[in-house]
């Protein structure tokens, strides 16, 4: 029997994105300042030529198992299934990875690439401080200088990831330009490194930024979903029926997403954080109210004003807390393969006690905004379905904002 | 011929360099902005660079982000300095105006309307910081129908085939920035300034102005001896931020400057001439 395929679907393969010059659709691109294109070129080209290099992905594949702990295990969670009966919900549990998220595959590759291109010094900004942990880790490992720019309101909110990464050795530098959140620490990472270029390798830490970021950290991230397709298809012997991740920038969402694209049985749902609700304006969610524009090196939706000016945002995660997102998602989005929702503050605070007291295990609240949302999918579907979840981060970093907004002090 | 074109050659003709100072519109507050371009000119402006507010100026340093901030607290929008030139061409109608700002702004307005209303209004050139010529076909296209020249930038990191492809989307001048960094970094090394405009006067039609690291008359005349165009920025910006509240003195200490920049450049070019 033969297939017939749609024409668009023969001219654009869904896995085969971004074009050579990083555009997915209309959204990605380049838009830096003119120092920076020469040096995010020759990125490109280094990038290009590890990823093919047998050494260097051999030397990625080892750290990734015996120093970050991969593959991360595939959970059943029964009792949660159970309690929501409907899907079958299986956890892809990042939450185990050494410094207790995804992001540490992400820095990992970059930092291989920073050394082998000679650079001496690694920048990166960050809002939870995450990334800020995951980089100074990598930069310990392997020696390296390592800066990292964080708002001075985030400073203030993390303490303790502030404190972990000088534990590492990194400086970590306060930003006090404009809202002085996770935004203006990426300003400011760009600003040093368009003055330090020679030396200087920008770890971003999701899948934004100028070509080629958004697909170097894709295929960093795309373990995630290469792992937990061969799981799922060992585990059920076939495909899940949906993957559900949350999206700030969305690096956990695409590395979920990504291997399952060409799939066109696995429906796609990425969670943005919807704050106090999408119609209090104080929220982070670009893809469900935002609009095109173009910041941070790329094209993609933003959180933007009449004028273009970029707005504040908010979310009880500061991991969500941003303006923009990846320009794969924006992409995503406009074909119609994935679908964007967002669930608020209160809601993702339920999701994160509920995982607790039924699982036993603390999500990150970033991952909270994922439960959350499964927790209205799950009961919508059959019982013989299955749904992975993104399980991206643990949430001991989160217990001093969940104990304050209890009224709790530790 | 483009007003920024006939303004080159009046200087080339006369023997002088171009003085090109940057204020942000809006800063300190929206209604100083056009006295200050005239004061400007007064003081011995050729070319005017207005700088569009933007919340996000990823290429600017901390004066310059002040300044943005400031003119942000009255919600300057692009809408408002395109008013802002219309306003200063009802007193001049020949000092070229150049805006310079982020792309976010424009693509919010719409490329078509951009240019449609700048051009109306008078506004002759538009620089726009992280939109490298890989990405600006298409509004270039939009600049050119209706006469406003697309400025680009020209970097110490880019090499000879991407000079050649800057130089031929080009019009008005090409802006060589003098360092790696952000606006009111370091003092910049004229040495090296020198040697890369002598590659880029190789692919180069139009004009080329400096900018980046100029603080006072003494590295004014220093570029004017090497370059087409001296463009100050943050020194001026800096007028503004020492002085809030004080609009008689910001307008005093910019002509200043501008008075003495001006008079080093044009004591430095008419000694090259005797030279």
């Amino acid at each position: 029997m033969s297939t017939v395929m749609k024409p668009e679907a023969q001219t654009i393969k869904l896995g085969e994105m971004p074009d050579s010059r990083g555009h997915f659709g209309p959204y990605g691109g380049r838009f830096v300042a003119e120092t920076l294109m020469e040096p995010i070129e020759e990125l490109r080209q280094a990038y290009e030529r590890f990823r093919d290099d047998a050494d260097f992905q051999a030397e990625f594949d080892a750290d990734l198992k015996h120093y970050v702990g991969r593959p991360s295990p595939l959970y059943f969670a029964e009792r949660l299934s159970n309690k929501l009966g409907g899907a079958r919900i299986y956890l892809k549990r990042e939450d185990l990875n050494h410094t207790g998220a995804h992001k540490i595959n992400n820095t990992i590759g970059q930092a291989l690439v920073a050394r082998r291109m000679g650079k001496t010094r690694i920048i990166a900004e960050t809002g939870a401080g995450q990334h800020g942990v995951a980089s100074a880790t990598i930069a310990a490992r392997l020696g390296l200088e390592c800066v990292v720019y964080m708002g001075a309101e985030d400073i203030q909110r993390q303490a303790p990831n502030v404190y972990r990464m000088r534990l590492l050795g990194a400086e970590v530098v306060a930003v006090t330009s404009g809202s002085r959140t996770l935004k203006d620490a990426l300003n400011e990472a760009m600003r040093d490194w368009v003055t330090n270029v020679d030396d200087t390798f920008y770890i971003i830490g999701t899948v934004a930024g100028p070509h080629p970021y958004p697909m170097m950290v894709r295929d960093f991230q795309a373990i995630i979903g290469r792992e937990a397709r061969q799981q799922i298809q060992q585990l059920t012997g076939r495909l899940p029926d949906a993957l559900v991740a949350c999206v700030g920038g969305g690096s956990n969402a695409i590395g979920l997403f990504y291997p399952f694209l060409e799939d066109a049985g696995v429906a796609i749902y990425g969670v943005e954080a919807a704050g106090f609700g999408l119609d209090s304006g104080k929220h982070s969610a670009p893809l469900c109210v935002g609009k095109p524009g173009v910041l941070h090196g790329n094209r993609t939706y933003l959180m933007e004003d009449q004028d273009g000016q970029i707005i504040e945002t908010h979310s009880i995660s500061a991991g969500l807390d941003y303006p923009g997102v990846g320009p794969e998602h924006a992409w995503l989005k406009d074909i119609g393969r994935a679908e964007y929702v967002a669930v608020t503050d209160d809601e993702a605070m339920a999701g994160f006690h509920e995982l607790t007291r039924v699982e036993g295990i603390i999500p990150a609240l970033e991952s909270s905004h994922a439960l959350a949302y499964v927790s209205k999918l799950a009961p919508t579907m059959g019982k013989d379905q299955n749904i992975i979840v993104n399980l991206s981060g643990r949430g001991d970093k989160d217990i001093n904002t969940v104990a304050k907004l209890e009224g709790i002090t530790l | 011929m483009s007003r920024i074109a006939e303004r080159f050659a009046a200087l080339q003709s006369a023997k002088r360099k171009a003085l090109i100072p940057f204020i942000t519109a809006g800063d300190p507050q929206p209604s100083l902005t056009v006295p200050l371009m005239h004061a400007m000119v007064e003081a011995g402006a050729d070319i005017l660079e207005l700088g569009v507010p933007f919340s996000d100026p990823m290429a600017e340093g901390p004066v310059i982000q002040a300044a943005c901030e400031r003119a942000l607290v009255h919600h300057v929008s692009l809408l408002q300095v395109i008013a802002m030139v219309q306003a200063f061409r009802k007193r001049d109608k020949d000092t070229p105006v150049v805006l310079m700002g982020y792309l976010n702004p424009v693509e919010i307005m719409g490329y078509r309307a951009f240019a449609q209303q700048a051009s109306a209004a008078g506004v002759d050139g538009l620089i726009t910081v992280d939109l490298p010529p890989e990405e600006a076909h298409d509004l270039v296209a939009e600049l050119k129908e209706v006469g406003i020249d697309p400025v680009f930038l020209v970097a110490p990191t880019s090499h000879d085939e991407r000079i050649k492809s800057i130089c031929e989307l080009d019009s008005g001048f090409v802006y060589y920035v003098s360092l790696k960094g952000v606006t009111g970094a370091h003092t910049l090394d004229i040495n090296a300034v020198k040697q890369k405009l002598s590659e880029i006067r190789k692919h180069a039609h139009t004009p080329i102005g400096v900018g980046f690291g100029i603080k006072d008359a003494t590295t004014a005349a220093q570029v004017a001896d090497i370059a087409d165009a001296v463009v100050v920025g943050s020194a001026v910006v800096k007028c503004v931020a020492e002085n809030i509240g004080h609009d008689d003195k910001i307008t005093d200490e910019i002509q200043n400057l501008l008075r003495s920049m001006r008079a080093a450049m044009d004591k430095q070019t008419a000694s090259a001439r005797v030279a």
